[in-house]
């Protein structure tokens, strides 16, 4: 143990170099390098949680949009189901009358068709009764001597 | 070596010699010295290389390790002193980093850096454990002792320091002036002193055992030379942190107002 005041000088002289160039060069740089990152992690964070409020506000008006857009998207369902069943009915009713009329008009000619073979028939059955009887007969029947007959025959038929 | 085959108190004195150059009180020891400017120009280097390119950034691994330290001295710093930390942050991370390191030379076996500085260059005498010599550790605790007397003029002012040595601890009455006085010096010094006796007296004793176990015979050497290093692994960083601790108290103590 020997007390040297010479080595005690120069050691501390050097204590204080090197607390200077720790001073000039390490500290510095190091506790600003820290402090911009803590303020750097501090705006990270608020910059999330701005981001998360911001997330929220949109999903809650995306939500309200969606909700809307359904509620038009029905309205014009149902709209539409209501044109289409009107548009079906008034079609319906149209083929009804269409049938209707083509079925009056089939019927008429039909009726026509029948009356018209009807009084063709007639003669014909007048015709086939009087050779008939001048077959039977064998003689020629007076078809004018004998009108009230034939008439009355042909309208039985 | 003084001789080659040295008795035991021989090779016991060896080691605790310094080598020096100088006679009387301006001796200086050349090993100290050396010692302590190759420790402090590496954890100068080691700072600064990862403090060089600090970003705010993601931070490298060199960057990461040196910011844990500093930020760890700063927080230690900030718990105790409540001022301005510029001077007061490298100073305390200097004290730790550099008597951290002047304590692990401890560690490294006894007689190789001797040896070798015999071997190669002829040194007589190496002591590489600076805080095992006195003079380093009060190098560093008489500094602190000044930096106390800085900061408590600037903390207190010129007239409020003075007041404070002449009127605490015992009362503002102009008979007690001296009675004050002379308390509040002895405390003063004894801040110094028991700091560096501190680290040196546990540097000292373990280099002291390092020693004594070195003369153990060669076969056995090992098992108390390991124990001891595992204990005294432990005593490094305390010792480091424990001046480190103390100073910031110190001067926290001088700088705030009572």
């Amino acid at each position: 143990m020997q007390v040297s005041l010479g080595t005690l000088i120069a050691q501390g002289i050097s204590f204080f170099v090197f607390i200077w160039v720790t001073m000039k060069l390490v500290w510095p740089p190091l506790v600003k390098a820290m402090a911009e990152r803590r303020a750097k992690i501090a705006d990270g964070l608020a910059a999330a949680e701005r981001g998360k409020s911001e997330l929220e506000e949109a999903s809650t008006q995306a939500d309200s949009l969606v909700r809307a857009a359904r509620d038009q998207a029905a309205e014009i369902l149902e709209q539409a189901n209501r044109r289409a069943a009107n548009i079906e009915a008034e079609a319906k009713s149209d083929g009804e009358r269409e049938r209707e009329r083509q079925l009056t008009a089939a019927r008429a000619e039909i009726e026509q068709e029948i009356s018209r073979a009807r009084d063709e028939l007639r003669g014909q059955v007048a015709e086939i009764a009087i050779t008939s009887a001048e077959k039977i007969l064998g003689r020629e029947i007076d078809a004018g001597k004998h009108r009230d007959i034939l008439d009355k025959l042909a309208a039985q038929i | 070596m003084a001789s080659e085959n040295p008795s035991a108190s021989e090779y016991v004195l060896h080691h605790l010699t310094n080598f020096s150059v100088g006679e009387g009180i301006w001796t200086l020891h050349v090993d100290t010295l050396f010692f302590s400017w190759l420790t402090g120009i590496f954890f100068v280097t080691v700072l600064w290389l990862g403090a060089r390119t600090a970003t705010a950034g993601i931070p490298g691994k060199m960057q990461n390790f040196v910011e844990m330290l500093v930020d760890w001295v700063d927080n230690s710093v900030k718990e105790t002193f409540h001022g301005p930390r510029d001077f007061i942050g490298p100073l305390a991370l200097t004290i730790f980093v550099w008597v951290l390191l002047w304590n692990f030379l401890d560690l490294i076996p006894v007689d190789w850096v001797p040896m070798f500085a015999y071997l190669v260059f002829g040194f007589e005498y190496t002591r590489i454990v600076p805080s095992a010599d006195i003079n380093a550790p009060f190098a560093l605790s008489i500094s602190v002792l000044l930096l106390i007397i800085v900061y408590s003029i600037k903390g207190k002012g010129f007239g409020g320091y003075g007041k404070e040595l002449l009127t605490h601890p015992f009362g503002s009455h102009p008979l007690l002036w001296i009675p004050n006085l002379l308390l509040n010096v002895v405390e003063l010094l004894a801040k110094p002193v028991s700091l560096a006796m501190r680290l040196f007296g546990n540097l000292y004793a373990a280099e002291l055992i390092f020693v004594l176990i070195a003369l153990l015979p060669a076969w056995i050497l090992f098992v108390p030379g390991s124990a001891w290093a595992v204990f005294h692994i432990l005593v490094v960083p305390l010792q480091a942190f424990l001046f480190m601790t103390l100073t910031i108290v110190y001067l926290s103590l001088a700088y705030e107002k009572h």
